[in-house]
């Protein structure tokens, strides 16, 4: 990923380059021109009505995009359209939207609501089709709207829609890897499928997200294997191997014994795959003598059985699985049946030719046999590619031994007369392979070489001396005549490569040749001046060879060619024929190097070492990219050794009734070590994440406003994607803090602290009053004033909270521990107890939210537990947020809390209770609001402007603000008689609603017709401070502005709400399962709302 | 698994791309102009070129560059064979797959990929299932499309994709239900210079041409199937009836697609249907060189040859030649040193023989060896193998279908060495 963003950061500079060439192709019809004016004129097509416009305006973008031309400056234009009725433009239309996605993040977001209608389709392809275009926007944010939805469709009637859904997983990964715990379990629910259709994409999604939980094939192994044949073709490949991944973790090695005890040291090496050292070796042969007779898993068998017909494929992809899994997996005796179909394949294009032979190759070398009756179809073409041409010559090496030998040399002899000098040399080199390899042919193969000797072409003479030279270095003495043939050749031969190579080998074997090598230096020293400098640098060789073995007779000699040398021209010849004199002839001044002269000159070199380069490549699977390349590619998974003792056999079998299968699981744990299964990982991450998606509904306060106030000044149109980005950075944050638990106390009132645990019980005589209608005002008004005084003491700085709790904390005279929790708005509550001095502040009692009654509530429900009369339809307590700071403010500052009180003049607005502070000391004047920024479909109702607000007064204004169901921010600006401020208001989710009652039976009717798509329901662990009815309900109602309904379960809690815009319905069930494990369901229509309120609640609860 | 696809013609230019997953800079590509740039020739190119990021593999088809971008394991068959059912599919929807036809339909090709890969991951490949998705342009719907505005991509939904039978289109209505066969079997021989065969192979297949309404299922039984040695099926083929009864069963695909194909097996019993005798010498006096070709008809079973085509490999030194054929044209291309000699029909009584002299670049040296030629030729209505159809029986279905059966033998690899 990170390399491709990298690309994509020059992308725009190189598809610029390329635009003027483009401008001139006739089949652009320049129409493409990269002309500004000209997009206008697209823009205004894709506005039109018609839909041919659109269509034509469509085409051409595509067209844009095919040629990686820029075209998202037209973003916002195409998107429009994507609900276009007009099937080819909407096709047209995904396809813009998925290319374009990533860069427009904000924008695309508008199109989502199109996909989920999608997904409700009753029409499965449609489903399907919404799915598959959903799942391909890469953004970040709808992560949790794909999950859901691939949920959704794993389960889906249609297999065609659960494909879809298997591809979708692979999609959300990449986008995502934190899913992969959620996703695991898509995949294995989808792993259970028994159609073909579903099979081989599921089978993709596994190899992509989870390979190495290999677990989870074990029961579904033999359905794989039955179906297998039935499967598409593309699926086939993905599923054939990963079973031979499967297979060698699960089956023995059929070739165990034979390959230890039978064959030659070498091949027993390969053919045991299990031991790598000698000594291993030994012991795993002593071991086989004690192994009982292998008799093969009869699974291992069905593998085998059911894979084989597919070597009759027409897929190249399918018949090379196929082949490997043989090769990989079968019994020696039965792998010879993937020859034929090999071969078959080499009759297709020359790529495919190209990965097939390099195969060959590898497989030719330990299974020589397997391929030796279709030695002929290795034949070289004078027509193949080089490349195609050097790797059949690598086969017929491997496949050369002493019968076949004679054939493979003459067809040898004809490739060694070919145009193409690269296949010459590659021939040669085959030809000293294959003396090598079999001895009887040594002689045939170095005389023929010695013949090339004289061909005109450099190459081809110097590949020969290379391969000579390695020919003899083997066995010197046999072939003096050779050497001597050699000698003859300097009269004739001219290459100055070969001439040099000769001399090399004269010199080296000279006491071979006593009598001839002298002479061949007589004959070098007078042509000395006219050779060339590679030939001059090996007759300095040789002449210090032959002094050093036969001083007698070439002492003068030598003397003779270091003088010539001497007063050479090149410089390297000067200082060789100079270093050469000091070493070998003794001088008084000689060092105590010329001692050694001897060995230097004369040290035996190793004889090189012919082998194929495709030797050992067998422990790559073979087929793969890998072993290709001969190198790790990213992703490869390792094929794995083969067992020495078979696992369990039975975890295969299928006949295990569903509930008994965790105890299997865990015997299967017990037998391996493997990574914690899926449940309890489940466990540990389900909080952990709930933790991340941590709403902002808590964070408000501190770090939240000041940002806001910030930021609102800069940039509007961006407000999402920027809060966004803060809503991750916050996410990290928060992680961050959670671990680190109690050393957080400083940080946000809404953490939670062993402080707020102590604070609560207070509380705990309140709760009476709640069920006492009368006493509601009063504690009503309590609260209010509260909300205002909280709204200060936002402002302030941690320590004075501190203290301030610390007083109240003494004042209410703690009792002991209790194991009840609730949230930090308990903790402002606490001010009610305390005189709170804002005498300012103007109440506006119609406004007054009852969050009071509702803690109070939630507690006496911890008392009675069941209690549905008490319930109250408002409910929540009151957060407040900064929206002007009041040093950016000038000394003006803002605060903002939602009332939750219905907005009087418009019931689809969400009331907002601002509190405007003078902390400066002249007077502000006609404070209004002013050109609101508003996404579509927001609305906001202004508050009367205020005249004058004198230094250190506080006034208190509501005014409503409709956001049309979306947590997007509402932009304004704030005007007073000398400045103007951005400000920015966003609000939680759980405000976007309003509660509702409703009764068990209302709610359960409603929960039934807001399933499938609509529910989202999240395991979650309970926090250690949020135990018990009371404390849930305490904070789900601080969380969300929702009611309870009353209910007979004690282990059940239900809260209804409607959005304030459209009023479609939101109902929260919580089942608390046993100490600290719950699971929370949210149906609601509008799935983003829903998925977005599983994050708060999720993140209050758990904490 | 594939992340991008970018065309490439032979000047270089990359004239498509297309993304699955994130973007991918073009300038991946330059890692294959320099892999193209070191290979001789466009065949040469190694398919999987490794990068530092990326894996390209590419194939070479039509005189365009199919060039993959994949970042992990994947087998590089999967990749090849995908790609050249890309390439397979442009030719079934525009006839050809050149790089002007790509250009002039360049949002069908869009449509197409698209409809191919999900997420780097093959969809829909069966023509049948995408032809009914996006409709091949034609002139007639090209026109209509422009005045009614209409479109061509299929109003209705691919229900191929959810049937058993993935390969064929539902509700399909012909008035003249046909059902044709092309048994077509390729000869691959390398004959050596004296004359005798080292090498020579019978590789055949059974292509079809199935236009029937509704639902048929089709029995095709031969007179002599174990000619057939080495099968390769299309999905539609049941291939335990094959392996039990010998019999190729199967619901066929709606229009041309490739039944069988087969390797017959022969032991090299392979009849050779000409014979051909050559004689190619070059001077070192005077650079020149002469040359003498005769093909004789062998063993045609009775049948003629025609379509004779024999062409010659030249070794960069032959500047021109001036020959002379008794029958045929023949031409010389000094640019690439090809020497197509086109005889047509082979005559009995007459063999057709080409002589005369070749000029070399004065002052080279004159080649050392021989140009191998390459030959190409028909024969209709014979089977080489002798392979025959027996019948052809229709279930299913209640009307009575016309059926054909047509055989052909070509030269496959058929190389003379000299």
């Amino acid at each position: 990923m990170s390399s491709s963003s990298a690309f994509n950061d020059d992308k725009g500079g190189s598809s610029s380059i390329g635009e003027p060439e483009y401008g001139h192709d006739p089949a652009s019809g320049g129409i493409f021109s990269s002309d500004y004016k000209r997009h206008d004129d697209l823009k205004e097509m894709l506005d039109s009505n018609k839909d041919s416009l659109k269509l034509e305006a469509m085409k051409r973008i595509v067209a844009m995009i095919a040629r990686g031309k820029n075209a998202s400056d037209l973003f916002p234009a195409v998107v429009k359209n994507v609900a276009c009725k007009n099937i080819e433009v909407k096709k047209l239309v995904y396809v813009y939207l998925v290319r374009y996605a990533e860069e427009q993040q904000d924008l695309a977001l508008l199109s989502i609501s199109t996909f989920q209608r999608g997904l409700k389709d009753p029409n499965q392809l449609i489903r399907a089709s919404a799915l598959r275009v959903l799942s391909s926007i890469r953004v970040t944010i709808i992560v949790p709207i794909m999950m859901l939805a691939i949920r959704e469709a794993a389960s889906d009637m249609s297999p065609y829609v659960r494909k879809t859904a298997a591809h979708a997983i692979p999609k959300l990964y990449s986008l995502d890897p934190d899913q992969k715990d959620q996703l695991i379990e898509v995949i294995e629910k989808l792993l259970a499928d028994k159609t073909t259709l579903v099979a081989g994409s599921v089978v993709m999604a596994f190899e992509e997200v989870c390979p190495e939980r290999i677990d989870l094939i074990h029961k579904n192994y033999r359905k794989l294997c039955n179906l297998l044949i039935d499967v598409e073709e593309w699926g086939q490949v993905v599923i054939i191997n990963m079973l031979t991944r499967y297979a060698r973790t699960q089956f023995l090695n059929p070739n165990a014994n034979e390959s230890l005890l039978e064959e030659g040291t070498e091949k027993a090496f390969y053919g045991s795959d299990e031991d790598e050292g000698k000594e291993e070796k030994v012991e795993a042969a002593a071991l086989v003598a004690k192994r009982k007779p292998y008799v093969m898993d009869p699974d291992h068998r069905l593998l085998l059985r059911n894979t084989k017909p597919l070597l009759q494929s027409r897929n190249a992809a399918v018949v090379m699985a196929v082949a490997q899994l043989y090769f990989h997996l079968a019994p020696k005796a039965e792998v010879g049946v993937i020859a034929k179909a090999l071969v078959r394949l080499m009759r297709s294009h020359s790529e495919v030719q190209y990965v097939v032979l390099q195969n060959v190759a590898t497989m030719s070398i330990k299974r020589r046999g397997m391929f030796e009756p279709y030695l002929k179809s290795f034949y070289i073409r004078s027509t193949d590619p080089t490349q195609i041409k050097v790797l059949k010559l690598e086969v017929l090496t491997n496949l050369a031994n002493e019968t076949n030998i004679s054939t493979i040399l003459r067809e040898f002899q004809t490739y060694i007369k070919s145009m193409d000098k690269d296949f010459v040399a590659a021939t040669i080199q085959a030809i000293g392979r294959c003396a090598t390899s079999i001895g009887e042919v040594r002689d045939t193969c170095l005389n023929g070489l010695v013949q090339l000797l004289s061909n005109r072409d450099e190459l081809v003479v110097a590949e020969s001396v290379v391969v000579i030279k390695k020919l003899l270095q083997m066995q010197p003495e046999r072939h003096s005549d050779i050497i001597k043939h050699m000698a003859k050749l300097t009269d004739n031969i001219q290459v100055p490569m070969a001439r040099a190579s000769i001399l090399w080998l004269i010199g080296e074997y000279c006491e071979h040749i006593p009598k001839i090598a002298p002479d061949v230096l007589r004959k070098m020293a007078k042509s000395f001046t006219n050779e060339e400098d590679i030939v001059k640098l090996q007759v300095l060789n040789l002449a210090a060879k032959l002094y050093l073995t036969n001083s007698k007779q070439t002492k003068l000699l030598t003397q003779y060619v270091l003088n010539l040398a001497k007063y050479d021209q090149n410089y390297d010849i000067r200082d060789r024929a100079r270093f050469i004199r000091q070493l070998i002839v003794p001088t008084d001044k000689s060092g105590a190097l010329s001692k050694y002269a001897k060995k230097l000159f004369l040290a035996l070199k190793p004889a090189p070492v012919l082998e194929s380069p495709f030797k050992d490549r067998d422990h790559f699977q073979l087929g793969s990219l890998s072993h290709l390349l001969n190198a790790k590619a990213g992703g490869y998974q390792e094929l794995p050794d083969w067992p020495e003792v078979a696992p369990d056999p039975s975890v295969r079998n299928v006949e295990v009734p569903e509930w008994t299968k965790c105890s299997s699981r865990e015997k299967r744990k017990e037998k391996k070590v493997e990574k914690p299964f899926y449940s309890d990982s489940e466990g540990e991450s389900g909080p952990t994440e709930s933790a991340d998606s941590d709403s902002d509904t808590g964070s408000g306060t501190g770090s939240g406003s000041e940002e806001s106030g910030s930021e609102s000044g800069s940039e509007e149109s961006e407000g999402e994607s920027e809060s966004d980005k803060e809503e991750e950075e916050e996410k990290h944050k928060r992680k961050s803090k959670s671990r680190a638990k109690k050393s957080t106390q400083e940080s946000e009132g809404s953490e939670p602290s062993s402080e707020d645990e102590r604070k609560k019980p207070p509380k705990g005589k309140g709760p009476k009053a709640a069920s006492d209608s009368e006493s509601e005002e009063e504690e009503e008004e309590e609260e209010s004033s509260s909300e205002s005084s909280e709204s200060e003491s936002e402002g302030e700085s941690e320590s004075d909270t501190d203290t301030r709790m610390k007083q109240k904390t003494c004042a209410s005279k703690p009792p002991p521990r209790q194991p009840k929790k609730e949230t930090e708005m308990s903790l402002l509550d606490l001010d009610d107890f305390e005189p709170t001095p804002s005498p300012q502040v103007t109440p506006v009692n119609n406004f007054v939210s009852s969050s009071l009654v509702t803690d109070l509530e939630g507690l006496s429900l911890s008392d009675s537990a069941l209690s549905p009369a008490a319930v109250s339809p408002a409910s929540g307590p009151v957060k407040s947020y900064e929206l002007l700071h009041r040093i950016t403010g000038e000394g003006l500052s803002v605060s903002y809390c939602f009332s939750r009180q219905p907005f009087s003049h418009d019931p689809h607005m969400v009331s907002v209770q601002m509190q405007f502070t003078n902390n400066g000391d002249t007077e502000a004047r006609n404070l209004r609001i002013q050109e609101p920024k508003l996404q579509s479909g927001m609305r906001i109702a202004e508050f009367p402007e205020i005249d004058v607000l004198p230094p250190g007064e506080t006034v208190t204004m509501v005014m409503g603000i409709d956001f049309s169901d979306s947590t997007q921010a509402a932009n304004f600006q704030l005007c007073t008689h000398t400045r103007k401020f951005f400000l920015t208001i966003q609000p939680p989710v759980g405000e976007l609603m309003m509660p509702v009652f409703m009764t068990e039976n209302e709610f359960k009717k409603e929960q039934g017709q807001l399933t499938g798509m609509n529910e989202i329901t999240e395991k979650l662990t309970l926090g250690e401070t949020c135990q018990g009815d009371a404390a849930i309900v305490q904070r789900v109602t601080s969380t969300a502005s929702l009611s309870r309904v009353p209910c007979g379960s004690e282990m059940k809690c239900r809260f209804a709400g409607k959005t304030v815009t459209s009023g479609s319905l939101v109902l929260v069930t919580i089942v608390t399962r046993e100490q600290l494990v719950a699971q929370l369901t949210v149906n609601c229509e509008k799935m983003l709302i829903g998925t977005m309120l599983v994050k708060d609640i999720l993140q209050a609860l758990s904490q | 698994m594939i992340h991008s696809l970018f065309l490439i013609n032979s000047a270089g230019d990359i004239f498509l791309e297309k993304h699955w997953k994130s973007v991918i800079s073009r300038s991946v590509c330059d890692y294959f102009f320099e892999a193209q740039e070191k290979a001789s020739t466009p065949e040469n190119v190694p398919p999987v070129i490794s990068t530092p990021h990326h894996y390209l593999i590419n194939i070479y088809r039509d005189k365009i560059f199919f060039v993959s971008v994949i970042q992990t394991e994947v087998p590089p068959l999967f990749v090849i064979e995908f790609l050249h059912r890309v390439a397979e599919m442009f030719q079934d929807y525009f006839g050809e797959c050149s790089e002007a036809s790509i250009k002039d339909n360049v949002v069908i090709v869009y449509e197409l990929l698209e409809e191919m890969l999900d997420n780097g991951f093959p969809l829909a490949t069966e023509s049948n299932i995408l032809k009914e998705l996006i409709k091949p342009p034609t002139v007639l719907r090209s026109v209509v499309n422009t005045i009614t505005g209409s479109t061509n991509v299929g109003e209705t939904l691919p229900t191929g994709q959810l049937s058993t039978v993935p390969w064929r289109r539902t509700g399909v209505k012909y008035t003249n239900n046909e059902a044709y066969f092309d048994v077509v079997e390729e000869i691959d021989a390398i004959i050596d210079k004296s004359g005798t065969t080292v090498i020579a192979e019978i590789q055949g297949v059974i292509d079809a041409c199935v236009k029937l309404s509704g639902m048929p299922d089709l029995t095709l039984s031969f007179v002599n199937p174990r000619l057939m040695d080495d099968l390769s099926f299309h999905p539609c083929v049941r291939f335990k009836r094959w392996e039990a009864e010998r019999v190729l069963s199967f619901i066929p695909p709606d229009g041309n697609f490739r039944l069988v194909s087969y390797h017959v097996n022969a032991q090299n019993l392979v009849a050779i249907p000409v014979y051909v005798k050559q004689n190619i010498s070059f001077f070192e006096s005077g650079f020149s060189g002469r040359l003498d070709i005769t093909v004789e008809p062998k063993q045609t079973m009775g049948k003629i040859v025609e379509g004779v085509v024999v062409t010659v490999h030249m070794p960069k030194v032959v500047l021109s030649a001036n020959l002379t054929p008794t029958q045929g044209t023949y031409n010389y291309d000094p640019v690439t040193k090809v020497l197509a000699w086109d005889i047509g029909k082979l005559n009995q009584q007459k063999p057709p023989n080409l002589k005369g002299s070749l000029s070399l670049q004065s002052g080279a040296p004159k080649p050392e060896e021989n140009p191998s030629l390459n030959i190409d030729l028909k024969i209709q209505q014979l089977a080489i193998s002798g392979l025959k159809v027996n019948r052809l029986d229709m279930f299913g279905e209640k009307y009575k279908p016309f059926k054909g059966v047509k055989y052909l033998t070509k030269a496959g690899k058929f190389q003379v060495r000299t």
